[in-house]
C-alpha cells in the first residue's frame, strides 16, 4: 500500500505478477469455482519461495484446461486428456522444473484416466490439481466419471445411473505421495495445501470441488454459486488422514475434506538414477543432477 | 554444428534397419524417447533404452502411443531433441498429436516401421500403407515432411537429416521405414562425429520481455524458440493463437496462422526435393519408387534395360512434400511412369496430380505382406512402353 492515501495509481494487486493480466477477463462464468481455485494457486505460488522461472503449468482441455493460460508461468495448454503425459515429458526433459498439471475431472479421469494411473504408479514428480465440478462444462453439461448417482446431465437426461469415481481413493491406490481434497469454500486450506503440494516430491494430487452454476447447478435446481458454497460449508468435515476408501462423494451428501495421504516414495527419476548407478557403475552419470543440462539442446 | 561424439558409434557395423535408425537418432542428438512396444518397430526403442543411459538422456516406456506422442512434445519444450517410434496401429492412435506438433511448431521425429493393415493386419510383414495417413490423418490442414530410407545405411544417414529438418522447419518429420528395411541386416558405416553436421535448435538470443513466441518475418516463416525454465514464461496452446501464443478465436487469426504454417513448408518445397534420379534423361519410361520397393524395382529395371528398353528410375527419398514440379517437368519428356508401392495406390495419386495427363501413369499396387515380384513391375514397364 502506498503511504499517500490520495494516490491509488500504484496500489498493486499482490497476485499481479503471478497472473497473466493481459489475458483478463477470463472465460469462466459468474459463480464458477475454477477462478477461486486459481486464486488459491496464485497465493500458493506467491508464498512458496520457489523460483517461478522454474515452475511450469500444463493443462488439458475444458473449462479448467484454460487455467494454464491465465497463470504467468511457462504454460502449456495441451490436448484433451493428455496433460499428464505432456508434463511427464517436460519434467523428465528438464528435471529442474517443478511441473504442475491443472485440469478438470473429465480431462484427467475419463479420457486421461489411464495416464493418471500410470503417472501415479511411476511416482512421476508432478503436482496434479483436479478441479472437480462433476460435469463437462465446456461442452454443455454432460455426465462425467465424477457425476454422483442421481443428478440430471444432458447425456443422462433422466438422472445419472452410472457409478462415479472416488478420486482420492484412486490416487492413493495408485501410489500418490500426497492426496488431499478441498472445496472452493476452503480457500485458506486449499492455498496452504497447494503450497505444501508444490514443495513436496513425487506424484501429488489435490482434488478441488467446485460449483458449476451454469450447467450442473441450474439443471438440477441447486441454486447459484453461493448456494453451492453454502452446501460445501454446511456438509464438509475436515478429517485429515481419513481412510480414502471412506471419502466417497454422493449427490449433495456429506463431504470429507482434508489431507488424506502424505508419504515418501522414490520418484521415477530417483529410482532410475539409483538403479542405473548400481547396474552400470561408473559408465553412468546420474541424469538430471546437473540442472537438467544433458545432451544437446 | 558437429555431432556430440558421445553418441556416435564410429566404425563399420552389421546392423538391421531398426538398430541403425536408433544409432542415427542418437548421433543426431536425440536424448529423449517415449515409446510403446509394437512390431516391427520395437527394436528401435529397445536399443535406445540400452544405449542412452551412458550417453546422457533417457527412455521411458509410456502406457500407450497416445501418451508417447505427447510426452515427446513436452520433452521438446523442456529442451531435448526427441523421437517416438511406432507402427500402424500405434500411428493411428498418435494422429491427434501430429496436429498438436504442427500447430504448436514443436520439432519432433516420428518413426513408423510400416506393417500391413488395416487394423492389426499382418503385424510382422511389410507394407507402405501409412503414406497418406501421415499427411491427412490428423484433422485440419497441415504440411509435414516424410523421409523414406531403403537400407540400414540410409536408416542411419537419413535419420540425421530427419532430425535436422525437424529443427529447420519446426514441424513433425516422419521417418517412413517398413518391416523389411527395419529387419534386414547390412553393412552400416558410421562416420566420426566431426563428419556429422547437426542443425541446432533455433533458440532466440533475445531476453525475456523482448521475445514473442511466434513472431516471424516475411523472409523467415519459422519462429525462434525457447525452452521452459529460462524465464520467458511462454504460453502455447493447440487453440488457434496469435504471435504471443495466446488463444485468438478469430477467422483472421486462423487465416494468418494457417497460411504461415502451410507456407513455411510449401515455399521451401524446392529445398525439400530429394529424388535419386537414375538415367531419367532420354528415358521412355520412368519407374517411381520409395523405400524397400525401390530395391525391388531395381531388379525389374535392370532386366528391362537388358531387353533394350529405355527405363529411368526416380526414387523418392523425401516423399512429403511431394516433388510436384520435378515430375511435372519430367512428364513432358517421357511416355509413362510406373509406380510400384506396397499399398493399393497411395503416393501414385500425388504423381498423377503432378503429371496432369501429360504422360501415362501406371500404378503397380500390392496388398502387402511381402514385396513385389520384380516380374510384375517388369510387365508394367513393358506395357508402359507400348
Amino acid at each position: 500500500m502506498t503511504q499517500d492515501n490520495n494516490n491509488y495509481a500504484d496500489v498493486k494487486n499482490p497476485l499481479m505478477d503471478v497472473l497473466r493480466h493481459d489475458r483478463m477477463p477470463h472465460i469462466w462464468c459468474p459463480g464458477c469455482g475454477i477462478g477461486t481455485s486459481l486464486n488459491c494457486f496464485a497465493r500458493a505460488l506467491e508464498g512458496c519461495g520457489l523460483n517461478l522461472d522454474k515452475v511450469a503449468i500444463v493443462s488439458g482441455i475444458g473449462c479448467t484446461g484454460r487455467t494454464a493460460g491465465y497463470i504467468n508461468l511457462d504454460s502449456f495448454h495441451t490436448t484433451h486428456g493428455r496433460a499428464i503425459p505432456f508434463a511427464t515429458g517436460l519434467k523428465l526433459s528438464n528435471p529442474e522444473l517443478n511441473v504442475v498439471v491443472y485440469s478438470g475431472d473429465g480431462d484427467l479421469f475419463a479420457i486421461g484416466g489411464n495416464h493418471f494411473f500410470h503417472a501415479a504408479r511411476r511416482n512421476m514428480d508432478l503436482l496434479v490439481i483436479c478441479v472437480n465440478n462433476y460435469t463437462y462444462g465446456m461442452t454443455g453439461g454432460q455426465v462425467a466419471p465424477t457425476t454422483p448417482l442421481g443428478p440430471t446431465q444432458t447425456t443422462m437426461p433422466y438422472g445419472n445411473f452410472e457409478n462415479s469415481f472416488n478420486l482420492p481413493f484412486i490416487a492413493d491406490a495408485c501410489g500418490a505421495t500426497y492426496v488431499a481434497r478441498w472445496t472452493a469454500y476452503h480457500v485458506k486450506q486449499l492455498a496452504k495445501s497447494m503450497q505444501e503440494g508444490l514443495l513436496k516430491k513425487g506424484f501429488r494430487f489435490i482434488e478441488v470441488m467446485c460449483p458449476c452454476p451454469t450447467l450442473y447447478s441450474r439443471r438440477n435446481k441447486l441454486g447459484d454459486g453461493v448456494d453451492q458454497m453454502l452446501y460445501y460449508k454446511e456438509k464438509s468435515t475436515i478429517k485429515n488422514e481419513a481412510n480414502t476408501k471412506e471419502v466417497e462423494l454422493s449427490y449433495q451428501g456429506d463431504i470429507i475434506v482434508g489431507k488424506f495421504v502424505d508419504r515418501e516414495r522414490p520418484t521415477w527419476l530417483d529410482s532410475m538414477n539409483n538403479h542405473l548407478s548400481k547396474a552400470l557403475g561408473d559408465s553412468f552419470s546420474p541424469y538430471g543432477t546437473n540442472g537438467g543440462n544433458h545432451g544437446q539442446d | 554444428m558437429k555431432a556430440d561424439p558421445k553418441g556416435v558409434l564410429t566404425g563399420v557395423h552389421f546392423l538391421d534397419g531398426d538398430h541403425a535408425a536408433c544409432e542415427g537418432a542418437i548421433a543426431a542428438g536425440c536424448r529423449f524417447v517415449a515409446g510403446y512396444p509394437i512390431t516391427p518397430s520395437t527394436e528401435v526403442v529397445e536399443r535406445f533404452a540400452a544405449r542412452i543411459p551412458t550417453v546422457g538422456g533417457l527412455f521411458i516406456q509410456m502406457e500407450d502411443e497416445i501418451a508417447s506422442s505427447i510426452a515427446i512434445q513436452g520433452a521438446v519444450w523442456g529442451g531435448k531433441k526427441v523421437m517416438s517410434v511406432t507402427s500402424g496401429p500405434g500411428l493411428s492412435l498418435m494422429m491427434e498429436h501430429i496436429g498438436f506438433a504442427v500447430w504448436t511448431e514443436t520439432p519432433c521425429v516420428w518413426v513408423d516401421v510400416q506393417r500391413c493393415g488395416p487394423s492389426t493386419g499382418l503385424p510382422t510383414q511389410p507394407a507402405q500403407q501409412d503414406m497418406q495417413q501421415i499427411k491427412w490423418g490428423s484433422h485440419g490442414d497441415y504440411e509435414i515432411i516424410a523421409i523414406s530410407p531403403n537400407s540400414p545405411q540410409e536408416c542411419f544417414d537419413l535419420m540425421i537429416k530427419a532430425f535436422n529438418l525437424a529443427e529447420t522447419y519446426r514441424c513433425p518429420v516422419f521417418f517412413m521405414m517398413d518391416e523389411v528395411v527395419g529387419h534386414m541386416t547390412e553393412r552400416v558405416e558410421i562416420p566420426s562425429a566431426d563428419k556429422i553436421e547437426i542443425t541446432p535448435r533455433k533458440y532466440t538470443k533475445k531476453k525475456p520481455g523482448e521475445f514473442t513466441l511466434y513472431a516471424t518475418t516475411e523472409d523467415d516463416l519459422v519462429p525462434e524458440m525457447v525452452k521452459a525454465g529460462d524465464g520467458y514464461k511462454i504460453h502455447t496452446t493447440g487453440l488457434t493463437h496469435d504471435e504471443r501464443g495466446y488463444p485468438a478465436m478469430t477467422i483472421q487469426a486462423q487465416e494468418k496462422m494457417m497460411s504461415r504454417l502451410i507456407n513455411k513448408i510449401r515455399q521451401n518445397a524446392h529445398k525439400l526435393v530429394d529424388v535419386r534420379m537414375d538415367s531419367c534423361e532420354g528415358a521412355d519410361v520412368v519407374v517411381v519408387s520409395y523405400g524397400i520397393t525401390s530395391r525391388i524395382a531395381h531388379a525389374a529395371i535392370d532386366e528391362a534395360r537388358a531387353n533394350g528398353l529405355k527405363v529411368g528410375h526416380a526414387r523418392l527419398v523425401i516423399c512429403w512434400p511431394f516433388p510436384e514440379k520435378l515430375f511435372a517437368e519430367l512428364a513432358v519428356k517421357v511416355k509413362a511412369f510406373v509406380f510400384p508401392e506396397l499399398n493399393m495406390g497411395q503416393m501414385v495419386r500425388e504423381l498423377d496430380r503432378a503429371v496432369a495427363g501429360k504422360a501415362k501413369v501406371i500404378s503397380v499396387p500390392h496388398a502387402g505382406g511381402t514385396v513385389h515380384e520384380p516380374k510384375i513391375i517388369l510387365d508394367a514397364i513393358v506395357e508402359a512402353t507400348r
